[in-house]
């Protein structure tokens, strides 16, 4: 028999039950849409948080107190003993001389007010070079030195923090309240966009010396170091690592811009490969709902199996019947949920970043026909072996 | 066409050594009471299953030994089955029912529709192509059901109790095709547990606790005629017709 004729027999059969194969087929559509969704979901993310970071500047180094490796912590920040200070900044900065620039960091999260209205904002400490992460200025300037020096109650803010309390209007000048003391607003960031964790442009940068001051500290979160000459990067961050060594052992870490993104991109990696893992589950619930129909199916059919058997359809002619029902159950299913999967993540981009990659189809694609061709097998089989009198007897 | 039966069984209520002959061209009807044996024979005839020892030849071919997807293949060449149940494919117009073994066959669909087309024009079902089998009477079922047995102009018609579900007169018209099949040189093999519709065959073959018990010649062979029933009915239909006559004249 041709396969043509086979496909002719499952249409038919799908059709006589409607409401049945659209009900199994939903079990596919689900799975495959929710792998497609998920997996857009993972890969947004992944491509926007690299390319924020790639965005900074590949001469920068990145110094963290603790061991990244070490265990015990997940992470940088995890198992710290020792914080870094201004000290290390300084000292660090003496041994790498004009070949680099150290900026210290300190991160906090602080509340900001003016008049009335309140937010809550990640205040970021740092120097008049730290511009070289921050971002570049929409208006007004960055922290001068005398400012750094002075310990001056001066912020630059990002976009969201001038949204909220100046829509629409030129923030430079104004007053903005952190934790209760006033600041004066110098400079305002070009806007960077949200990523899934919260907005880069709510943020306020004050300087470091400011901020120490203000939480009581002379410790700093991390060291930034921006390098003069990127051929020599890899050299610079050998001289860190000696110029901490004496002080934090092992307990501290050093990153070049590439380092960070590789490990970063693993760790989101392995995250959408969770998703696509946990979404895959449903494609496998799908594939059982399929199989059991095509048992309830072959059980109904008994009778037409033992006619057709009668008239002289083969073991295989049987098995190729309810194997491609199967499979065009699951491959519809399979297509209809990619529509759906991808036409979901194209309408969730204004909120969560998203990007439909071909191989996330292609395997939900081909993973939906596999499921059918895996659940279709065993009732498929099961029919083909019938004895035609048994199932001529059947009512 | 010759076909030898040796078969042993040592299970009760089956074949406990047959040993048949079905000539080609003849009408045979296996009689027997249920439970004899003759439907284990019958499958047996039609290649549903195998002996359990004996053989079993078609055409002077051992088919004893096949595999299930050999036997499939001369079933669907040799051989077509009428059913007590019709065992049409519910659903399913007359038209695709008949081409139903041709698809096993490999006919092309053009090929397909032209002979299915001309088999139930055979039976008399011309004008019934698209009706599903619920839209046809029993009669009309089993002509369906015939149908689908000569589409692929087999050898030999197997019928298995083919008037068992039908009131007598759809049943008188079966077996009139069957004898009108088996004139033009098809082989029927009638299995039937009633002695009125046996005589309908050249040869009965009487099945009795798993042994042919007698093998003898009809001497007085029914002939089923449509004729004669159509006769009768359009005798009814003309005596109907006159009391209505006879009322119109009434009021004279």
């Amino acid at each position: 028999m041709k396969l043509m004729e086979s496909f002719r027999i499952a249409i038919k059969a799908l059709n006589a039950n409607k409401v049945r194969s659209a009900l199994t087929m939903l079990g596919v559509i689900i799975g495959v849409a929710a792998v497609i969704l998920l997996v857009s979901i993972g890969t947004g993310v992944q491509s926007q948080v690299t390319g924020q970071i790639s965005g900074l500047g590949s001469n920068l180094l990145f110094a963290f107190p603790g061991s990244f490796e070490g265990g015990g912590g997940g992470g940088p920040g995890g198992g710290i003993t020792k914080q870094f200070n201004t000290d290390d900044a300084e000292y660090v900065q003496r041994r790498i001389g004009t070949q680099g620039t150290v900026i210290p960091t300190l991160q906090a999260p602080v509340q900001l007010r003016v008049g009335n209205r309140t937010k809550g904002t990640t205040l970021g400490g740092t120097d008049q070079n730290g511009d070289a992460s921050a971002g570049s200025l929409q208006s007004g300037r960055w922290l001068t030195r005398g400012e750094v020096v002075g310990a001056s109650r001066v912020a630059v803010i990002g976009s969201d923090v001038r949204d909220e309390f100046y829509p629409g209007q030129q923030p430079i000048g104004r007053e903005l309240d952190i934790n209760g003391q006033p600041f004066k607003i110098v400079g305002m960031l070009t806007k960077k966009g949200g990523s899934l964790g919260g907005s880069q442009d709510n943020t306020v940068y004050i300087p470091i010396t400011t901020a120490q001051t203000m939480l009581s500290t002379r410790d700093i979160s991390a060291m930034l170091i921006e390098v003069a000459d990127i051929d020599n990067i890899e050299a610079v961050k050998a001289q860190v690592e000696r110029a901490l060594q004496p002080r934090f052992g092992d307990q501290f870490t050093v990153f070049t811009q590439e380092q960070t993104l590789g490990i970063l991109s693993t760790l989101l990696g392995t995250l959408t490969a969770m998703l696509a893992g946990l979404a895959s589950i449903s494609l496998l619930v799908g594939g059982i709902g399929i199989m059991n129909i095509m048992l309830v199916s072959v059980s109904e059919r008994t009778r037409e199996i033992g006619i057709r058997k009668a008239v002289g359809a083969r073991t295989y002619d049987i098995l190729s019947q309810f194997v491609i029902e199967a499979v065009m159950l699951s491959v519809i299913g399979g297509l209809m949920g990619i529509l759906l999967g991808a036409g979901g993540a194209l309408a969730i981009q204004p909120w969560v970043p998203a990007e439909v990659t071909p191989w996330a189809v292609v395997l939900a694609f081909v993973f939906s026909a596999v499921v059918g061709v895996f659940f279709g097998v065993y009732p498929a089989y099961r029919a083909s072996r019938l004895d035609p009198i048994e199932a001529l007897r059947y009512e | 066409m010759t076909k030898s039966y040796i078969l042993d069984e040592i299970e009760v209520n089956a074949l406990r050594g047959v040993d048949l002959q079905v000539c080609r061209g003849e009408m045979l009807a296996i009689m027997g009471p249920s439970g004899s044996g003759k439907s284990t024979l019958m499958h047996i005839v039609g290649l549903l299953d195998h002996p359990t020892n004996g053989t079993v030849t078609i055409d002077g071919v051992d088919v004893s030994n096949m595999d299930a997807n050999q036997l499939a293949a001369v079933r669907n060449k040799r051989i077509g089955f009428v059913f007590q149940s019709f065992n049409l494919l519910s659903r399913t117009t007359a038209q695709s029912n008949v081409e139903l073994p041709l698809i096993y066959s490999g006919v092309s669909g053009s090929e397909r529709t032209r002979r299915a087309r001309e088999a139930l024009e055979r039976v008399g079902l011309g004008d019934r192509l698209g009706h599903m089998p619920n839209q046809l009477s029993g009669g009309q079922q089993q002509r369906v059901a015939i149908a689908r047995a000569l589409v692929t102009e087999p050898s030999i018609v197997l019928a298995d109790e083919p008037t068992g579900n039908l009131d007598s007169r759809s049943g008188v018209e079966v077996m009139a095709m069957l004898q009108e099949l088996n004139a033009q040189g098809i082989t029927v093999v009638v299995v039937t547990h009633d002695a009125h519709i046996a005589r309908h065959a050249q040869r009965v073959a009487h099945v009795q606790d798993g042994r042919i018990v007698l093998n003898e010649c009809v001497t007085d062979r029914i002939m089923a005629d449509i004729e004669k029933i159509t006769l009768d009915a359009e005798a009814d239909t003309a005596t109907a017709a006159s009391n209505v006559s006879v009322n119109r004249e009434t009021p004279r």
